[in-house]
């Protein structure tokens, strides 16, 4: 058993005494990404040529296919293989298990002859060429009995649910606490659905050397990606060795694997060839999970001096008919602010429209959307700076479950920012500032995200030059993680960082849970520090055990490391020459890392501000992003430059989910409008101005051996809100309908009568 | 994509007699709207005739005062052009304001003006779309058709023209020079080279098959100030919600209409003293909105308006 105490004890991550731990050293994989030499799955180069299939949507968002006509796709030049359901090799049953501990169950393609969502892939063409499979796909004709698709989620609210095993939450009476409120706002928001739209689509490549199968894909998680795949085509685990080394981007969406892995491992198995298998961009859209929409409304009551006496979240949002996924925007709430009284609670409506997934912050990117919106509504009407709201309803404990919270830095980082922003310069009163065309204005936000260790193991080995090799079934979707290991490796066995080769993004390594809910780092971390602190350990028993070794009869708990040599006072020899005598083949331990059993003492947040400036055109509606400042308070950093990418990466997002970023539903079709990245507004360099994170000095020992916290998610969290805050701040006009585009912007400037 | 041959042309000539010669043949310039269409299987020519290396880039002066532009120059040399920027700033501003950088390197004076509509429907291929399959009805019609026409849309189409380089060539008079198939040249002004739907909106220009564009032609520039100012969900790479180039008392209105549409009300209203808010609200009288688009009425007012008196600063 785990506890935090067993933590307390130093190690060389938090004695950094090279400095290593925090510096922005440059990305590992960095040059192999500038020069496009980083073989990502569609680019790995297999032992023989490969076919390349091309899947097929469905043109209809419910009901059957009945028929398929695939003889012309057949004849098509260099065609190898069309299947639809009728003709699919066989798979597993969805959901089958046949090894009770697998962490997928199997997941099959082209299943029957059901259409539960449009754009599901249902037929499959593998060609010689791509272009002949492209071309081939478009021939083959299928024709539908199509249902009315049951995808009109706000016209559905009404029939909305509880999610599965869940319950409103409630502290003290809402009600009574509301309605007594000397001040009150009562407001409704909407966020839209959206697209992760990573860099890099889905994609697969498969063989097989005998029976084992060998798959490359992209993918965040790699076992059950691993599990799912060898339970669908019905093999032993321990026969699928699934690797994902370089990732373009995932923000949750490849949290699981599609259709593209088992339909290139189907085709690589009954051509006895490599097949490769990519989804679209179109295809990305609707093939893959994207983040439902929401309903949101917040009512907050609060005394004449700020103080919240009320509060309420209620968040209503949708999945597909087959799942159970929640968007919990309202969760992150009930640790953000004090007050008595406390509603909090989730609808859900399932419709026919694809899954809904976690994507970049889940929940939160949703859910401070509104509560931070209506922080500002509230302040105004207080007449109070929306900062100095927020710091009257700082809680002492976690206001939800009483517990302390192990590390809070929230005001600190309010105001910090306030400070190198510039907040005493804003204008409480809308529409004052004119810079040209355009109006500006201030908003601010608070940003909370939950911190999470999970179980993860892994090995390091050191070889005969002193290389010392970081081996996890980790990944890094282009958050830093191979960097940040190889960082943790230096540091704590003391060699250069050019002596750390980090071999992650591999079902055959040691395993870790992977990349998501921003607890990557602290988790595969954590784990590798176990790891290093076992090889300092090693190899001191090895030198002290060595009658070769000037180290020999020494006490192993005297060794010091440095610089790649290993020495005992005035004895000293480098880690090479030792494993070089004494462990030839190289010596190598296994690390792991398990939540603390009493970790759930504390509540565990990682915690920021933004403050944001834009510019609104009052003619036309036109919002332009002027500035961005986050401060975040997340734990000790280990990278200050991929920390600070990812934190201004989520700062962007956010922005992106106030003025651009959404998929509209035609409920005719039950389709998502738009289709391609022009379409699909993600901001562009000219939308962002200037952008700046700052990271805190923190160390919280209750959250990991190492102190670190997560911060993939945090810059997400509140961004947008403090976007559309600044929006009213520049012209007075509030959008509780995201996203702020003109046309909604215009409507509010002409009722004004700008 | 359906398999194609290619072939680069040698000269214009020959690339017209080619392009007549060849059943189901188009011209490929930067290829950038093409290419993206021909992936979805919109477009399914079975040849491409590469028009990008023909000797028709160069700009140069005409005798009347005037500027001839290559139909192959690239988009960014145009915008970059010294006289251009001089004389026609509302040209330079104008495609400067659309796609990207790369893009505009890629793309041609001809392409831009015969690129496509960006009617989302009309890239989504498992929907009804009349410019993809006459007959087949308009999905957009009762659809998310917030960026519609307002001007001259039919019940068979309400998309609109998405050039920028196309609006500012209207307010300034251009005209398109063309070569036909069998050698003729002829030439005629940008504002004709594109149809209102009606019934027939897969029935989109002028040009005759195998027609090539060689040349764009301009006036001089009428006296007064030029702007060009375009509204768009983000700041850059996106297609406009409304865009207006004003030219002197010349007013041409973009992503309004099936094609660049040229404000003749608003300009009668100006000439005969109006403010610039009534002159647009003369043109705007003959607006349609469907819902989903109303927004754009009050917006082209006040776009207008203000370009309006942008342009009279610079003037
Ligand atoms: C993401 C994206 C965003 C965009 N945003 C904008 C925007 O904001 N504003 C804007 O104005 N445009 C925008 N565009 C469109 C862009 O301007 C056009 O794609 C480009 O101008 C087309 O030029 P091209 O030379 O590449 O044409 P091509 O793709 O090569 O050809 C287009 C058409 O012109 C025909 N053609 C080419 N040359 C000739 C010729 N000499 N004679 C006769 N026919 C010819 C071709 O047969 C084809 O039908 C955008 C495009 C993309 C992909
Ligand atoms: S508006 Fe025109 S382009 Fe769009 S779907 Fe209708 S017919 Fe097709």
């Amino acid at each position: 058993m785990t506890s935090v105490h067993d933590w307390d004890v130093t190690n060389p991550v938090k004695t950094n005494r090279t400095g290593l731990i925090g510096k922005a050293v440059e990305r590992y994989e960095g040059p192999l990404k500038v020069t496009g030499t980083a073989p990502y799955a569609y680019e790995v180069q297999p032992p023989s040529p490969p076919a390349y299939g091309v899947m097929v949507g469905a043109a209809i968002a419910a009901g059957r296919i009945t028929g398929a006509d695939i003889a012309a796709a057949e004849a098509s030049p260099g065609v190898l293989a069309v299947w639809t359901h009728l003709n699919v090799p066989k798979q597993a049953p969805r959901g089958t298990k046949a090894h009770p501990r697998s962490s997928a169950g199997s997941r099959p393609a082209l299943e029957d002859e059901r259409v539960a969502y449009f754009g599901q892939p249902v037929a499959f063409v593998i060609a010689d060429t791509l272009e002949n499979a492209v071309a081939a796909s478009h021939l083959v004709k299928l024709t539908y009995d199509a249902d009315a698709p049951d995808v009109d989620f706000l016209a559905r609210l009404d029939e909305a649910g509880q999610p599965p095993g869940e319950q409103d939450v409630e502290i003290g009476d809402f009600a009574a606490g509301f309605a007594a409120a000397a001040v009150q706002v009562d407001g409704t928001w909407t966020t839209p659905i959206q697209n992760h739209c990573q860099m890099e689509p889905c994609a697969s490549l498969v063989w097989f050397e005998g029976d084992k199968c060998i798959a490359h894909t992209s993918v965040q998680m790699v076992k059950p990606a691993q599990h799912g795949l060898a339970e669908t085509i019905g093999i032993p685990r321990d026969n699928v060795h699934l690797m994902t080394r370089y990732i373009g981007g995932g923000f949750g969406g490849k949290g699981q694997t599609y259709d593209d892995l088992t339909l290139a491992a189907l085709g690589a198995k009954a051509l006895g060839r490599p097949v490769k298998v990519a989804f679209t961009r179109q295809q990305m859209m609707h093939g893959t999970v994207h983040r439902p929409a929401t309903v949101q409304r917040v009512r907050l009551g609060a005394s004449r001096d700020g103080t919240l006496d009320a509060m309420s979240m209620m968040t209503w949002t949708h999945c597909h008919k087959g799942g159970n996924f929640t968007e919990h925007a309202s969760n992150f709430c009930r640790a953000l602010y004090a007050a008595p009284n406390r509603l909090t609670g989730h609808r859900l409506v399932r419709l026919d429209l694809p899954a809904a997934g976690a994507m970049r912050a889940p929940g939160e990117a949703s859910g401070t959307m509104s509560l931070e919106c209506a922080m500002d509504e509230l302040a105004e009407k207080l007449g109070l700076d929306p900062l100095e709201l927020r710091i009257r309803n700082e809680p002492a404990v976690d206001p939800e479950n009483g517990r302390p919270f192990s590390m809070r830095q929230l005001v600190r980082c309010l105001k910090e920012g306030a400070q190198l922003f510039g907040w005493d310069r804003r204008l409480p009163t809308p529409g004052q500032v004119r810079d040209g065309r355009w109006l500006v204005g201030m908003g601010m936000a608070a940003a909370i995200r939950g911190n999470f260790l999970l179980p993860a193991k892994c090995s390091f080995t050191v070889e005969p030059d002193g290389t010392i090799v970081v081996r996890q079934g980790m990944t890094d979707i282009g958050t830093g993680t191979y960097t940040v290991l190889a960082q943790i490796a230096a540091e704590t066995l003391a060699v250069p960082l050019g002596q750390v080769r980090v071999e992650i993004g591999d079902s055959e390594l040691p395993p870790a849970p992977g990349s998501g809910g921003q607890f990557g780092a602290a988790t595969a971390g954590s784990a590798a520090l176990m790891a290093g602190m076992k090889l300092r350990t090693a190899i001191a028993e090895l030198a002290t055990g060595d009658p070769g070794s000037p180290l020999h009869a020494g006490a192993p708990d005297e060794v010091t490391f440095q610089d790649g040599v290993i020495a005992i006072s005035n004895r000293s020899e480098t880690l090479s020459d030792l494993i070089r005598r004494a462990a030839p083949d190289g010596l190598t331990v296994e690390g792991e890392v398990r939540p603390a059993q009493d970790a759930q003492q504390w509540s565990t947040q990682t915690y920021g501000s933004h403050f944001v400036e834009v510019g609104v055109d009052p003619v036309t509606g036109e919002v332009r992003v002027r500035r961005m400042l986050g401060v975040f308070a997340a734990g000790r950093i280990l990278n200050a430059a991929t920390a600070r990418s990812q934190l201004t990466g989520g700062m962007i997002w956010g922005a992106a989910s106030a003025l651009t970023e959404a998929n509209p539903v035609d409920v005719r079709y039950g389709s998502f409008l738009n289709q391609d990245l022009a379409q699909y507004l993600v901001p562009v360099q000219a939308d962002i101005g200037e952008v700046d994170a700052i990271m805190l000095d923190e160390v919280d020992d209750k959250a990991n051996p190492m102190g670190i916290k997560g911060v993939g998610e945090l810059g997400n969290s509140g961004a947008g809100a403090a976007v559309a805050n600044a929006v009213y701040n520049a012209c007075g006009v509030r959008v509780r309908d995201y996203p702020i585009t003109p046309d909604k912007l215009l409507a509010g400037l002409i009722a004004q009568g700008r | 994509m359906r398999p194609f041959t290619y072939e680069r042309a040698t000269s214009a000539e020959a690339a017209a007699r080619a392009a007549a010669l060849t059943p189901g043949a188009r011209f490929i310039a930067g290829g950038t709207n093409l290419i993206d269409l021909m992936k979805l299987e919109i477009e399914t020519p079975a040849h491409l005739i590469d028009v990008s290396r023909l000797p028709m880039a160069a700009i140069e002066p005409t005798a009347v005062g005037g500027l001839r532009i290559g139909a192959a120059a690239s988009n960014s040399a145009v915008a970059a052009d010294a006289t251009v920027r001089a004389r026609y700033p509302v040209l330079s501003e104008a495609i400067v304001a659309g796609g990207s950088p790369q893009l505009r390197n890629k793309a041609s004076v001809a392409g831009n003006l015969l690129q496509r509509t960006r009617c989302p429907y009309f890239y989504d291929t498992t929907k009804p779309c009349n410019k993809r399959r006459p007959g087949a009805g308009c999905a957009a019609l009762e659809g998310l058709n917030r960026n519609a026409a307002i001007f001259g849309a039919s019940r068979a189409c309400i998309a609109t023209h998405t050039s920028d380089m196309a609006v500012a060539l209207v307010a300034l008079d251009a005209r398109v020079e063309a070569l036909s198939p069998s050698g003729q040249p002829r030439s005629f002004p940008v504002s004709e080279l594109h149809y209102l739907p009606g019934d027939t909106p897969h029935l989109e220009t002028e040009l005759i098959p195998g027609e090539l564009i060689t040349a764009v032609v301009l006036p001089p520039p009428p006296a007064g100030g030029q702007t060009y100012r375009k509204v768009r969900d983000r700041a850059s790479y996106a297609g406009g919600l409304a865009s207006v180039a004003v030219a002197g008392g010349q007013v041409a209105l973009g992503m309004v209409a099936h094609k660049p549409w040229r404000a003749s009300a608003a300009e009668g209203a100006l000439a005969a003293g109006a403010s610039p808010a009534e002159a647009i609200a003369r043109e705007l009288e003959g607006a349609s909105p469907l819902g989903r688009n109303d927004f754009k009425v009050p917006l082209v007012a006040r776009l207008t308006a203000a370009a309006i008196d942008d342009a009279n600063g610079r003037g």
